[in-house]
C-alpha cells in the first residue's frame, strides 16, 4: 500500500522531468529550424496578425480598466498618509515592473495561446501534420516556428501598450476625477521610473513570458493525440500550464533581476 | 480574414503602435536620452544627502532647471553629487546648493541659491557652498537632549 504510493510518486516525478526535457528539446528544435533557410517572414507577419493584432483590443481595454481601478483604490489609501502626489509613481512602477508584463502574459495565454494550441492540435488530429511530413515539408519549420516567433515578438509590444493604457487610466482617475494636479502626477511618475532597471526589465519579462507561452502552446498542440477530446485537453492544459509558468517565472525573474 | 495588404498594414500599424509605446516609456518616463549631457555639469559635495537619488530635480526658487546625474563618494568620504542644469543659466561662482525635502516626507531635491559675484560657473565646476540634507531623527534627538525632554535630569 505505502510502497505502491511511493512508487506512483516516483513514476509521476520521472514523468514530469521527462516532460520538461521534451519541452526543452522541442524549444531547441523550433530555434534551430527557424534559423535554417529559407526564411519565410511573410508567415510570421500573418501569425503576428492572428496573435498580436487581434489581441490588441483586449489588452488595451484591460490595461485601461486596471489603470482606472488602480488609480481609484490607491488614491484612497495614499490620501490617508497625505501621499496622494505619489499616485503616478506607485501606479507607474507597479504597472511597468509587474502588472504590465504579467497581466498581458495571462491575457495573451488565454486569447492567443489557447487558439495556437487548438489550431496545431487540430492539424495533428486531422492528420494534416502527417500529410506535410509525407510531402517532406517540415511542420516545425513551416507551422510551429512562425507562430512561436510571432507570439514571442508581439508580447513586449502588447505589454508596452498595456502599460501606457493603464497609466492613461490612472491619469484619468487621478487628475480628471479626483483633482490631482496633472504636473505632479506626471512628475512623480517620471522621476520614479528608471530606464536601465524598470523599462529594460519590463521588456525582457514580456519577451520571456511570450517565449514561455509560445513554447507551451506549440508543444501542447504538437503533442496532441488523434481525437477531438485530446484537442480540448491540450487547449485547457496550455492555459493552465502557461498561466502558472508565467507567475512562477515572474517571481524568479524579479528576484534575479533585483528591481 | 482581411485581404493580404490590409492584414500587412494592420500588422505594421500594430508594430508601430507598440514601438511608440515602448519609446514613450523609455524616453519620457525612463529618461533615456541619446544626446548625452544636455547642459552645464556641476559638482557639489555634501556631508549628508539623506534620501537624494539620481534623477532628483534641481530647482532655483522652486523652478526646475535640471536634475541629479550621479552620486558618488569623494576622496574625503563625502557625498559628491553631480548635477546637470540648463546651459543657458548664468550662475555666479558663489552659488550655493542645499538639499531640501518637499513636504515632511516627500522626495528630496537640490535647491540652488544664485550668488552675487560677477564671475560665472563653467562646465565641470564645483559648488563650494553647500548645505546638507536635514536629518529629522538627528534634529529630534538634539531637541530631546537640549531640552531635557528625555527625562532623567
Amino acid at each position: 500500500m505505502l510502497r505502491s504510493a511511493v512508487e506512483r510518486l516516483g513514476t509521476r516525478t520521472l514523468g514530469s522531468i521527462g516532460e520538461l526535457g521534451r519541452i526543452a528539446r522541442f524549444g531547441g528544435r523550433i530555434v534551430s529550424r527557424s534559423l535554417r533557410r529559407p526564411f519565410r517572414f511573410h508567415r510570421i507577419v500573418r501569425e503576428a496578425y492572428d496573435y498580436g493584432v487581434l489581441s490588441l483590443a483586449i489588452v488595451c481595454a484591460s490595461g485601461l480598466a486596471v489603470g482606472l481601478v488602480f488609480g481609484l483604490q490607491l488614491y484612497y489609501v495614499l490620501v490617508r498618509f497625505g501621499a496622494e502626489e505619489t499616485l503616478g509613481a506607485v501606479v507607474g512602477l507597479s504597472m511597468i515592473r509587474e502588472l504590465g508584463p504579467v497581466l498581458t502574459g495571462l491575457l495573451v495565454t488565454g486569447r492567443a495561446g489557447s487558439a495556437m494550441a487548438a489550431e496545431i492540435g487540430m492539424m495533428v488530429a486531422t492528420e494534416q501534420i502527417d500529410g506535410m511530413r509525407t510531402m517532406a515539408v517540415d511542420p516545425v519549420k513551416f507551422v510551429v516556428a512562425p507562430k512561436a516567433i510571432a507570439l514571442t515578438l508581439s508580447m513586449p509590444l502588447l505589454s508596452a501598450l498595456f502599460i501606457v493604457a493603464s497609466i492613461f487610466g490612472s491619469y484619468l482617475v487621478g487628475v480628471r476625477l479626483l483633482g490631482l494636479e496633472a504636473g505632479i502626477f506626471l512628475a512623480s511618475l517620471e522621476s520614479a521610473v528608471v530606464f536601465d532597471t524598470d523599462i529594460v526589465g519590463s521588456g525582457l519579462k514580456a519577451l520571456l513570458f511570450g517565449a514561455l507561452v509560445a513554447l507551451i502552446a506549440t508543444f501542447r498542440g504538437y503533442t496532441t493525440g488523434r481525437s477531438t477530446a485530446e484537442v480540448s485537453r491540450s487547449t485547457t492544459s496550455t492555459v493552465v500550464t502557461g498561466s502558472v509558468c508565467i507567475l512562477l517565472a515572474d517571481y524568479i525573474f524579479t528576484s534575479l533581476w533585483g528591481f | 480574414m482581411p485581404s493580404e495588404t490590409t492584414r500587412d498594414l494592420t500588422v505594421g500599424l500594430f508594430v508601430l503602435a507598440g514601438l511608440a509605446a515602448l519609446a514613450y516609456l523609455s524616453i519620457q518616463l525612463g529618461g533615456l536620452t541619446y544626446k548625452g549631457p544636455r547642459g552645464l555639469q556641476l559638482h557639489a559635495s555634501f556631508d549628508e544627502i539623506g534620501g537624494l537619488a539620481p534623477r532628483a530635480p534641481v530647482v532655483i526658487s522652486g523652478v526646475p532647471v535640471g536634475e541629479v546625474v550621479e552620486i558618488t563618494l569623494d576622496e574625503d568620504l563625502r557625498a559628491r553629487v553631480e548635477i546637470d542644469v540648463d546651459a543657458a543659466l548664468e550662475l555666479a561662482v558663489d552659488t550655493s546648493a542645499s538639499i531640501r525635502t518637499s513636504g515632511l516626507l516627500g522626495d528630496q531635491f537640490v535647491a540652488l541659491e544664485p550668488g552675487g559675484e560677477d564671475e560665472l560657473l563653467g562646465p565641470g565646476d564645483t559648488l563650494s557652498f553647500t548645505e546638507s540634507a536635514l536629518n529629522i531623527e538627528k534634529l529630534v534627538g538634539t531637541l530631546v537632549h537640549d531640552t531635557g525632554l528625555g527625562g532623567g535630569e
